[in-house]
């Protein structure tokens, strides 16, 4: 059994309705989870609108800060607000790429911004290691001087991943960043992602509503209904014999689509 | 009789150097009752061929045709006036995002009453205020909304985005149209509210015997709910046949990847294997190959492709490659 790389212990998060007397109104968002994630394996996590898989995603970059529980990576806690520490070790991708990119850098201005913000690397270094990721993600290292409209949609997510693996981290979120992609370009990520699964080592959370890509890429699964766990396990497990009425439900919704004519 | 009979039909566009053909030669073919799925990556020129059915492509763009029939009627004959009166009466289309497509400023009663035809409104014109009423509540049930009235008061961002899709069909149904043309109905929805609206739809092509052009671009979502489908890839007709024959036995190199490519449709693989892609990506109008499009991306892909291929008819089962995959099932 490898070593736990992210260990996740009773995080949870609600919002103040500051509006209200005396901040007593609470939305829960997520009540408190724990999970664990080994290297090279895939956490996958499924729910509807509003169940609170995008808020995980959110506690565990730093975007919001936790209610309660804490964060270990590597048997160190991840303070809340300390992003240098962070943001080398957890990267995320987001759903739609091209808006994520900004549009007045090319890509090696692009790419080059986290390394001059976390590393000391000189210049050379830097360009060395900005072709080396290019060409990991099966890029050319003449892309360098492109903006991002010059990419096709497919294209600009690879770069949303090169963007992501180039300070080396240990776990990247993939907040629904297959969702928006055409099916042959899809499948194609798919395989990259593997492939640096296993070149890496890296630790994915794979946030998707898709189960069919849930099954063929996740070691586990966790299905969350209104901020509540209600299932986690893994992942052949589940959708063979799923427990809960709300995962039921969900499968059977994809259930038609899950049907081998 | 074919409800709808295209045979080469070409969409170019006009442009300051030269102009760029966006949808080359296409067939496509529906018969009275059936729901056919169009299927297609982004750039196939699927709702391009939906807009040139309609008849909403402005002067950029334009249409050629072989054969153009609906229902007997050659369309490229007719004035556009007389092309508006059929097309109107007997044609519908629902778009991808619903929210988008509805006014934000009034309410959905009054749409709704909008689109009520005033033909099938009988009675003096004092009682026809209150029919258009009654009319446009009969409708929302047919789509399967039971609150009306809290439907027919609330603006379109108060409702949530599969219920606008079915006011969105309520309001198509209006005319009662022979042909439902829905573009990519449920792109941006939850599985389970994707399940509804296609249940939908199929009850409404069952009962009321309306044909369905459902437009996608994903195969493995459309191929429980479609008799026949039709696949284009960057602006070609690729492959037409009925489901079945498609999704179990595709002829094109480029079905055959699309139907691997999914996780989904072969579980049997092992969990964290490659999957089956092709190479590259799709190309830009701009820069469109010669011959066969899928050329430089086909694993099959000789000497010959550079000529576009002729479309080769197998019991029904049309596919356009010059070297088709029909030998490799036996």
């Amino acid at each position: 059994m490898s070593d736990v790389l992210l260990e996740v212990v009773d995080l949870s998060k609600t919002y103040k309705d500051k509006n209200y007397w005396f901040n007593r109104r609470c939305v829960t968002a997520l009540d408190p989870v724990s999970f664990n994630i080994m290297a090279h394996k895939t956490l996958a996590i499924v729910g509807e609108i509003g169940s609170g898989k995008s808020t995980i995603a959110k506690l565990l970059v730093g975007a919001e800060l936790p209610t309660t529980g804490h964060i270990r990576l590597n048997n160190e806690t991840l303070e809340p607000g300390n992003f240098k520490q962070r943001c080398q070790h957890i990267r995320m991708i987001f759903q739609d790429s091209g808006t994520t990119l900004n549009p007045s850098l090319t890509i090696e201005q692009l790419l080059d911004e986290p390394l001059l913000l976390n590393t000391d690397l000189d210049e050379s270094e830097r360009y060395q290691l900005i072709r080396e990721t290019l060409q990991k993600v099966g890029l050319l290292a003449e892309h360098m001087s492109f903006y991002p409209h010059m990419f096709s949609g497919g294209q600009k997510q690879r770069i949303s991943l090169a963007r992501a693996i180039i300070l080396k981290p240990q776990v990247i979120i993939l907040d629904e960043a297959l969702a928006s992609l055409d099916p042959s370009l899809r499948s194609q990520m798919i395989n990259l992602l593997l492939d640096l699964q296993q070149q890496m080592g890296l630790a994915f959370i794979l946030i998707s509503h898709n189960l069919g890509i849930v099954r063929h890429f996740s070691d586990d699964m966790m299905v969350l209904c209104q901020g509540r766990v209600v299932e986690f396990g893994k992942t052949g497990d589940i959708l063979k014999k799923p427990q809960h009425k709300y995962t039921k439900k969900l499968i059977m919704s994809q259930h038609f689509q899950l049907l081998h004519r | 009789m074919n409800l709808i009979d295209i045979r080469n039909l070409s969409i170019e566009l006009q442009t300051t150097t030269k102009p760029i053909l966006a949808v080359d030669r296409v067939n496509l073919t529906m018969k009275e009752g059936e729901v056919r799925g169009l299927v297609g990556e982004s750039g196939s020129g699927k709702s391009l061929l939906a807009q040139a059915i309609v008849g909403v492509l402005d002067e950029k763009w334009k249409v050629d045709a072989d054969r153009f029939h609906w229902r007997g009627n050659d369309l490229m004959r007719l004035s556009p006036e007389e092309r508006k009166v059929i097309i109107s009466k007997d044609v519908a289309m629902i778009f991808q995002e619903p929210m988008a497509c509805l006014d934000p400023t009034t309410t959905i009663g009054e749409q709704l009453e909008e689109a009520v035809d005033p033909e099938q409104l009988s009675g003096f014109f004092w009682q026809k205020r209150q029919q258009r009423k009654l009319a446009a509540i009969t409708l929302l049930h047919k789509v399967g909304i039971k609150q009306h009235e809290m439907c027919v008061k609330s603006f379109p961002h108060q409702l949530t985005e599969a219920l606008c899709q079915r006011v969105m069909i309520a309001m198509a149904l209006a005319r009662r149209p022979m042909l439902l043309i829905a573009d990519e109905p449920t792109a941006a929805m939850e599985s389970t509210n994707q399940g509804q609206i296609f249940r939908l739809l199929a009850s409404l092509n069952q009962l009321k015997n309306m044909s369905i052009l459902l437009i996608s671009h994903d195969l493995e979502n459309v191929t429980h709910w479609t008799n026949a489908i039709t696949v284009m890839y960057s602006g070609q007709f690729v492959e037409a046949g009925t489901t079945e024959q498609i999704f179990n036995q595709p002829y094109h190199p480029y079905t055959r990847a699309l139907v691997d490519s999914s996780p989904r449709a072969n579980r049997m693989i092992p969990n964290k294997s490659r999957l089956m892609t092709l190479p590259g990506s799709i190309p830009i109008l701009q820069h469109l190959p010669i011959g066969c499009r899928l050329g430089p991306r086909c694993p099959r892909a000789q000497q010959k492709c550079v000529h576009a291929p002729k479309i080769k008819n197998f019991h029904g089962h049309q596919v356009s490659c010059h070297f088709p995959l029909k030998d490799s099932y036996s």
